[in-house]
């Protein structure tokens, strides 16, 4: 690249030259940025500073002057007995789905892998969730285990069982919706873990087979280990997404009953914009963005992206 | 003996999984023609004992369903459209111009990355509020006019084509905007129609960000206007499975006709 200093008018429009500092110097670069760079210091990068300022306020919308709090809101949230709950349910959410969407995940994974037609149908079934709407679908969950018109219920009363209330008992609302978030994204997760899958080297299992190594064997000592960056990629996303659980949530109980399925942006919204209490809201964002970033570090620690410039 | 017996157990697990993955759906569809006194008479049943078409007839005078659709082709398709052209703009450069702050520029796209939505939402729903763009179609599409997902990923696509083509035609003559547009753009098809797909998917089923930007039905999105209607006290099961089957099915047909970029889009991010 040349640095050197323009004498010619503005409007030579060269690509890879620097103007010198005090000169303006048309860099075409900027044209094409322009867009995206708006939109991202505009509605994303002023809101996260701007996020963290509202949490050191009373703030209300439209306000002359808002009330000065300090870390109080913050405070607020350490003595807010739904901030724990709302906490934990998150956190129960999150794991409990995780785990089971990477060892379903897995299992499915594993027995679709070859690629024979019939297996290739049965993985679009198993992805196909992937793509609706979960406001839509958990609306039809919804419907399907209701006690009194859902098939779930109508299937217990058939075989002379008292209709259960899925959604309705405090007890089972949390793994009801935990069920059907896994129901949702078990695709997903498939389609990441058969893509390294079928990057596992077969003379890896040749090798070992001549070694004498069983099924179970492989599984542990060859396909395991080899798709280790994959499994703990699949797991932070997963993490990262379920942390920030709201749309299944909000359609299927609205956090209720008696707030066991109410999460960390579920409070959020309805601190935020049913309460708006603006600061509150932003405190709560705050600890999830906290939550969020320390998971991400985490993330960039063990993978690194690898980056060719 | 035990192999076989390994693969029974493979099969009728995996043969159960498809019934839980499909009986929701079929469900839904046969739910959409049923009654209401059908449903509450026979809810163990899949199947209608007479078919209704009154869930499809009512679903237009209950809400302004046509309104919710035209919304979310508009939010999905407006958006999707600029996203991609945006997202190219800004990776061409980040690409194949050098220039002072590129760098700076990337790592500002790396970091904005791992900002989740929700952290942001609020102070963005106060700067529409201030912007007079609550309720309103650039409030729900400017904001989301460009990813940084989409950014990062075009701009490792673009670093893949060969140098040599921009250089033969900058001796052409050619500058960096007929670059973009005529040699990296059509190169880049593939990449393309992925991130479409995906951007285009995400935002048809949003519900979080409609719902926070729109206050009137008629400026609902379908997932927001169903949930909200769903979310009273529903006296008609049948209208609101109507609307979901319906607001399934263009998704549902894309999917069939070109499965492999939704597979390639989901496979390529993390960001739901």
């Amino acid at each position: 690249m040349t640095a050197h200093h323009a004498t010619s008018v503005a409007g030579s429009i060269t690509a890879g030259n620097r103007g010198g500092t005090r000169r303006f110097r048309f860099q075409p670069a900027w044209l094409f940025i322009a867009p995206s760079l708006t939109i991202i210091l505009i509605f994303i990068v002023f809101p996260i500073f701007q996020s963290f300022w509202y949490s050191l306020f009373n703030w209300r919308i439209g306000a002359d002057v808002q009330e000065w709090l300090g870390l109080g809101n913050y405070q607020r949230l350490l003595g807010d007995e739904l901030f724990w709950n709302a906490l934990r349910v998150t956190l129960i959410f999150s794991i409990v789905s995780v785990a089971a969407q990477m060892v379903l995940g897995y299992l499915t994974a594993a027995a679709l892998l070859r690629d024979t037609l019939f297996n290739k149908v049965v993985r679009s079934i198993y992805f196909f969730p992937t793509i609706v709407a979960l406001a839509t679908i958990g609306l039809v969950w919804r419907f399907l285990l209701d006690p009194s018109i859902g098939l779930v219920g109508g299937i217990f009363a058939a075989f002379g069982a008292e209709p259960i209330g899925w959604l309705q008992d405090p007890a089972l609302a949390l793994p009801t919706v935990i069920f059907v978030s896994v129901w949702k994204n078990l695709g997903f997760t498939m389609v990441i873990l058969l893509a390294g899958l079928t990057g596992v080297p077969t003379h890896l299992y040749e090798a070992a087979k001549i070694d004498g190594a069983n099924s179970r064997q492989l599984t542990w000592y060859v396909t395991i280990p080899s798709i280790r960056p994959t499994l703990l990629f699949t797991t932070m996303i997963l993490t990262i997404n379920s942390l920030q659980v709201f749309d299944l949530v909000y359609v299927m109980t609205d956090g209720g009953p008696l707030f066991a399925t109410d999460t960390l942006v579920t409070k959020m919204f309805r601190e935020g914009f049913t309460n708006f209490d603006i600061g509150y809201a932003s405190a709560i964002a705050w600890v999830l963005f906290a939550l969020i970033m320390i998971l991400s570090a985490l993330q960039l620690r063990l993978f690194r992206y690898r980056d060719v410039d | 003996m035990l192999i076989s017996l390994r693969a029974a157990v493979k099969w009728a697990l995996l043969g159960i999984g498809v019934i839980v993955i499909l009986i929701p759906f079929i469900w839904m569809i046969t739910g959409s023609f049923r009654s209401e006194a059908d449903l509450f008479a026979a809810p163990q049943s899949l199947w209608p004992t007479t078919w209704t078409l009154h869930g499809y007839q009512s679903i237009w005078e209950e809400l302004p369903f046509l309104r919710l659709l035209f919304n979310t082709f508009i939010f999905a398709g407006v958006t999707t459209a600029l996203l991609l052209l945006f997202d190219s703009m800004c990776a061409y450069a980040l690409a194949r111009i050098n220039f002072r702050g590129s760098t700076v520029l990337f790592w500002l796209v790396i970091a904005t990355l791992m900002i989740p939505f929700q952290v942001t939402l609020i102070p963005v729903f106060i700067e529409l509020f201030h912007f007079g763009w609550l309720n309103t179609y650039q409030g729900l599409i400017v904001p989301r006019a460009t990813s940084a997902f989409g950014i990062f990923m075009l701009r490792q696509f673009f670093l893949s084509i060969p140098r040599e083509l921009d250089e033969a035609a900058r001796i052409d003559g050619a500058g960096h905007f007929r670059i973009y547009w005529r040699i990296i753009l059509p190169l880049s098809k593939p990449a393309l129609a992925t991130l479409a797909v995906l951007h285009f998917m995400n935002l048809w089923n949003d519900l979080l960000w409609p719902l926070i930007v729109t206050s009137s039905t008629d400026m609902r999105t379908l997932p927001a206007g169903l949930t909200l209607f769903g979310g009273q006290h529903v006296t008609d099961h049948a209208v609101l499975l109507a609307g979901a089957t319906i607001s399934l099915l263009p998704l549902a047909l894309a999917f069939f006709l070109a499965q492999r970029f939704f597979v390639a889009g989901v496979a390529t991010t993390g960001l739901k």
